[in-house]
């Protein structure tokens, strides 16, 4: 696999590798988006229970799922920007940085937004939202320390061990704060049970979460590709680059 | 004449801010040789002796000590090496006595009485015991340079040594730089004073200010 | 290198630290008496019925731990980072991770001790009944040290910024919630007069956690800030 990887730690052939994978994610997020929301939003039949106001999960379980999903994968570019110290590894991280965090927040916001019709209160500190709380504080952490350093060589590295000392915490902390909801009971409320899903919602949602994947991984690819050039910019390629876009 | 060469830079290439400070500079320092860098100020001497001593990390080339990448090896390139930067790691809190004894615990060399004696040596007599922020820049700086004669390190890496020493610091500070080299050590030095003392093998290294 | 060299450094960095605290006295006084303002604050604030403030005892006391336990942490590598001696560490023979360890060790001796010592005072302050002070203890007992090591790698982080304060409490106070959850676990069920044996043990074993990976996280963080 490494004989296989090394050729992208050089910048030049990870900027084209992000132009050759960027049109399929493309395609993936229009389409499923555009199935994925028609379908779960206008076709999909309502719940008996919860009428109408249930078609946000087709927003707000594949967003918390990416948030997770974003995470671990800005923590494994990190470990390899750490372990084999490569810079578009880090370049990666920074990327997918502010992604999740735009996740995590729209999992918050639709949230709170399902939880006032069905608990009655904007907020409930039930387990899961407030794990995806702190995985916001986790992002910000991220970003900021990113943004704090004026070397961003520096910048990325700091970034880097922090996302690795977070994703080593976040299933503590996530358990922990799941023990600690059954301890302190009250706002148990079991939101639906996956496994009784009816096939005509689970589809509609599975392909949102495809499509919200892919989402996530174009905005990646376009933000990863101006950091390899913001980076790059006085390496002959790039000026070579910018030569034949004029 | 020896042609091991002790230290090894191979296409060093450092930027910051987006200014190129050096690119692709390679040189090699034998053992008994010691290389003065020279260059205006912001021209990357700084920059380049943390790089050699390992605390930064070049954009590109490598550092052999002994042969050996001290990126790989830095434990047992660290065993040989002494750096004095501009920051010299003299706690102000701590008499000269307890810092002299703290760096050599860290530095895994002996601790001995031959401390005190060195530091009267330095013009520091009855002031080993008084906290160091008390004492004038120059004698904090003789506190820091006490180290040149406590190590066993072959290669030393000296930012600025000679800044708030008197004229007969920096005579005796050269005359230790002369055993030094007599002994198979190298030095990498930046000054912007000329050496008063004469060496053999000087080499220098002038550093352009680059746009 | 013998072995006992190895033990030669992590004394002379443990007793350098403790002895500068040592120095300058506030460095140790300061932390606890910010603990103890902060948990006069809460009975002034939400009223000094005794069976309300020994309800939120336990919590009241450990969030006033773990801020003043941020108090003292930008101090943990900041005056080694301005004066040079971080370098010297890194660029020592022996492991940086070692003398982090040391550090971190005389960070709490300085900062975490002293409020273990002092909560018995402070949770009788609270009304916190008499069962439950051995579990206060113990809790801050093994809680503290794993404040200063997850701490000390926000610090390790932020020790190169100019303003690195502000930013370490929002990188580290997320990594302390297990902690806290833990920590006021224990002591509720404490009070309750039931087993808290469980909670200790999981503090515990997040503990020995921290001893092992912590000092690799701050030694390779502190790199990134001396370059």
């Amino acid at each position: 696999m490494w004989k296989w990887l090394h050729p992208y730690a050089k910048a030049e052939r990870a900027y084209q590798l992000c132009n050759t994978l960027l049109p399929y994610f493309a395609v993936i997020t229009v389409v499923c988006l555009a199935v994925g929301w028609i379908w779960g939003l206008a076709y999909a039949p309502a719940d008996y229970q919860q009428k109408d106001s249930y078609r946000i999960i087709f927003i707000h379980v594949p967003s918390a799922i990416l948030s997770m999903g974003a995470y671990s994968s800005m923590a494994i570019a990190a470990i390899i920007a750490l372990v084999w110290q490569i810079r578009n590894a880090e370049l990666a991280v920074i990327s997918i940085a502010p992604v999740g965090a735009a996740m995590t927040a729209i999992a918050l916001i639709t949230g709170a937004a399902w939880g006032k019709p069905m608990w009655g209160a904007w907020w409930v500190w039930d387990a899961r939202l407030t794990s995806e709380l702190i995985l916001l504080f986790l992002y910000f952490g991220v970003l900021s320390l990113y943004h704090a350093f004026e070397d961003k060589k520096s910048a990325g590295r700091a970034a880097c061990i922090l996302a690795v000392v977070g994703v080593i915490n976040l299933p503590i902390i996530h358990f922990s704060v799941e023990w600690w909801n059954t301890l302190h009971q009250g706002a148990t409320i079991t939101k639906f049970d996956t496994s009784a899903i009816d096939p005509s919602m689970l589809w509609p949602l599975l392909i949102n979460i495809a499509a919200f994947a892919g989402f996530v991984g174009v905005v990646t690819l376009i933000r990863l590709k101006n950091e390899i050039l913001q980076c790059e910019k006085h390496r002959p390629w790039v000026r070579e680059l910018i030569g034949r876009g004029e | 004449m020896r042609i091991t060469n002790l230290l090894e830079i191979k296409s060093v290439t450092c930027t910051k801010q987006e200014r190129c400070l050096f690119e692709s500079l390679s040189f090699s320092l034998e053992a008994g040789q010691i290389m003065q860098i020279e260059g205006p100020n912001g021209a990357g001497k700084t920059s380049l002796l943390r790089i050699i001593a390992g605390f930064a990390r070049p954009d590109e080339g490598e550092i052999f000590f002994d042969k050996k990448s001290i990126r790989q090896y830095y434990d047992e390139f660290a065993a040989q090496l002494l750096f004095i930067g501009h920051k010299t790691g003299v706690n102000g809190q701590l008499s000269a006595y307890e810092n002299v004894c703290h760096w050599l615990c860290v530095h895994g060399c002996k601790v001995d009485k031959q401390a005190y004696d060195l530091l009267a040596d330095l013009g520091l007599v009855g002031l080993e015991d008084v906290p160091v922020r008390t004492l004038s820049a120059g004698q904090q700086r003789r506190v820091a340079l006490v180290r040149l004669w406590l190590n066993n390190a072959r290669l030393w890496i000296l930012d600025e040594p000679f800044t708030a020493l008197d004229k007969k610091g920096v005579a005796l500070l050269q005359a230790q730089f002369k055993k030094h080299l007599e002994q198979g050590g190298a030095i990498l030095l930046t000054t912007h004073q000329d050496l008063t003392t004469h060496f053999d093998e000087l080499k220098t290294l002038v550093l352009e200010y680059q746009f | 290198m013998a072995q006992h060299s190895y033990w030669q450094l992590f004394s002379s960095v443990y007793s350098k630290d403790v002895t500068l605290a040592f120095r300058q006295r506030s460095e140790i006084v300061n932390p606890l008496l910010f603990f103890l303002i902060v948990i006069t604050l809460f009975p002034l604030a939400i009223g000094p019925e005794p069976a309300l403030l020994a309800r939120m005892a336990p919590g009241i006391i450990w969030v006033a731990a773990l801020l003043s336990t941020m108090l003292g942490l930008d101090k943990i590598f900041r005056d080694d980072f301005n004066d040079g001696s971080l370098e010297q560490l890194i660029a020592s023979p022996y492991p940086l991770s070692l003398s982090v360890l040391a550090k971190v060790s005389a960070h709490w001796t300085t900062t975490g001790l002293p409020m273990v010592i002092m909560a018995p005072v402070f949770a009788l302050l609270m009304n916190l009944e008499a069962q439950a002070l051995g579990a206060t203890v113990l809790t801050l007992l093994i809680g503290t040290p794993l404040l200063s090591f997850i701490g000390a790698i926000g610090a390790a982080l932020t020790v190169g910024l100019q303003k690195g304060g502000i930013l370490m409490s929002l990188l580290v106070l997320p990594l302390y919630i297990p902690v806290l959850i833990f920590a006021t676990s224990a002591i509720d069920t404490s009070s309750m007069a039931l087993a808290y044996g469980g909670q200790l043990a999981i503090l515990g074993a997040m503990l020995a956690i921290a001893c092992v990976c912590a000092p690799i996280a701050i030694s390779s963080a502190l790199k990134v800030s001396v370059s």
